[in-house]
């Protein structure tokens, strides 16, 4: 005999954990969570750990603002002795052009007008922000001081451990091998284990998403891409409060509260694909970046690098939602790098949407349809 | 004992702490390093990695050489960021 279940997650991710919470929580008594390798062992333990609401798009401004209120309570909501580590110092982002100055600008008064704190700063207030930036051609900078640093680790262990606590149960090394959708409806799921009868399937996948909808039979147009990233010996963990982020150069470097230094850049020339190697060319361009905007970097040793996949939407923002031509099949996709960061509210509102309820920030907009409309809002700050 | 006794000497992370989280079903190199941080220092587990493999073998009873060794990621020993940027070639510096 086969089992079933009330929903059955796919991805353990912090997407995933964040929704095994949110729908035990509201309820749902057999919630069951698949991961095909470990907790974090995808994008969201390999992500740059940053969150900010200073985004360009009222959407991703809306949610990332609701998923801050949520982390900066979570250690308390979550039980989570260990914490998750939220250094809320702000993000500095750098702007070197008029074009910059002048979109930061419209995203600042559109960030205010939706309650974030953020302000357009002068290059040499920047500077006492961040006394070791280079203000070189620097021609002022958007600062937000509740944006921060979060450890992905806890965050998603901190979301874990609640879940089942709640009931919820996490099945690591388990992987889906098909959907079972009879007459436009989720039936159930196969996996390396076995088959679960269920009713609900939530893809949350991160860089396998399309994969995953596949199965289903849902075509949907996300797809994955490498971005590189580094990170260094511990130092004072005084040193550089925000993150620092510039389009410009395509890059972002940040300080943990454990003093090590985190650093990224995007390559505009990164192939599609799920290749997770790392390159000497990103150390090289990496060091040379950064050594130049923040020269006191020089001294500091990098002792590791790797990479992860950022998983692609057309416009930049996440997918989430019922597939209009598969009843059950939810999926929280496409996060386009900012996957990690709007988690909290993500998994409440895919618990309230399953539960039938009208979820607390509406995102209708962000559903599968909008491609096919053709009206795209594309979010014009990631890195 | 465990309280004083240092399994990962970069990251200040104590054989206690290792084996609370292989009792609660943390088995694997790369679950612990990522929750306690163990190999990710300086050394990159060039000290604790075998101590970590010796803990999980014996809590869970399977042979060293069949447990995962995580993975090994570069580079090789820790460089100066200034060293990498003044070594590399072509001229994209901040500009």
């Amino acid at each position: 005999m086969s089992e079933s279940a009330d929903v059955v997650i796919i991805g353990g991710g912090i997407n995933g954990v964040s929704a095994a919470y949110h729908l035990a929580k509201k309820g749902f008594k057999k919630v069951v969570l698949l991961e095909k390798e470990y907790l974090a062992s995808g994008s969201t333990g390999r992500c740059g750990a940053g969150v900010r609401a200073q985004w360009g798009t009222e959407m991703n401004i809306k949610l990332a603002r609701a998923a801050i209120e949520k982390y900066e309570k979570a250690d308390e909501e979550l039980d989570y002795k260990p914490g998750i580590e939220f250094k809320q110092k702000g993000y500095l982002l750098v702007a070197y052009t008029e074009k910059q100055v002048e979109q930061f600008r419209k995203n600042i008064a559109l960030q205010n007008s939706l309650g974030v704190p953020s302000r357009f700063v002068s290059p040499d207030e920047a500077k006492r922000i961040v006394p070791f930036l280079n203000t070189e051609s620097l021609m002022g900078a958007a600062f937000c001081p509740k944006d921060g640093h979060i450890n992905p680790f806890r965050a998603t262990d901190a979301y874990a451990r609640a879940a089942k606590r709640l009931g919820a149960e996490i099945r690591l090394h388990t992987e889906v091998t098909g959907i079972k959708v009879l007459r436009g409806r989720v039936q159930g799921v196969q996996t390396t284990f076995g088959e679960i009868h269920c009713p609900v399937v939530v893809n949350v996948a991160g860089p396998w998403s399309r994969e995953v909808a596949a199965m289903a039979g849902t075509e949907i147009p996300t797809y994955s891409q490498r971005h590189q990233i580094l990170v260094t010996e511990p130092v004072n963990p005084g040193v550089q409060g925000p993150m620092v982020m510039s389009f410009h150069h395509n890059l972002y470097c940040q300080q943990t509260p454990h003093g090590s230094f985190i650093m990224g850049l995007g390559d505009p020339h990164e192939p599609i694909g799920h290749d997770t190697g790392h390159s000497w060319q990103f150390l090289e361009k990496m060091a040379k970046r950064i050594c130049w905007m923040l020269p006191i970097l020089r001294e500091v040793r990098v002792v590791r690098q790797w990479s992860g996949l950022y998983n692609m939407s057309p416009d930049c923002h996440p997918i989430i939602g019922e597939a209009p031509e598969v009843k059950g099949f939810y999926m929280a996709v496409g996060f386009s790098g900012h996957g990690f960061m709007l988690a909290p509210i993500v998994g409440q509102i895919l618990s309230e949407l399953i539960a039938g309820e009208k979820p607390v920030i509406p995102v209708e907009k962000l559903g599968l349809d909008r491609f096919a409309a053709g009206e795209l809002n594309v979010e014009p700050s990631v890195v | 004992m465990e309280e004083s006794t240092f399994l990962c000497r970069c990251e200040d992370v104590t054989l206690k702490e290792v084996r609370e989280l292989i009792k609660e079903g943390y088995t694997s190199v790369e679950e612990i390093r990522r929750l306690l941080r163990v190999g990710m220092g300086p050394c990159q587990g060039r000290t604790c990695r075998h101590l970590l493999l010796q803990e999980i073998s014996k809590a869970t009873g399977k042979p060293i050489c069949e447990i995962d060794l995580g993975r090994f990621r570069p580079p090789a020993r820790p460089v100066k960021l200034g060293v990498v940027a003044d070594g590399a070639e072509g001229g994209d510096d901040g500009e």
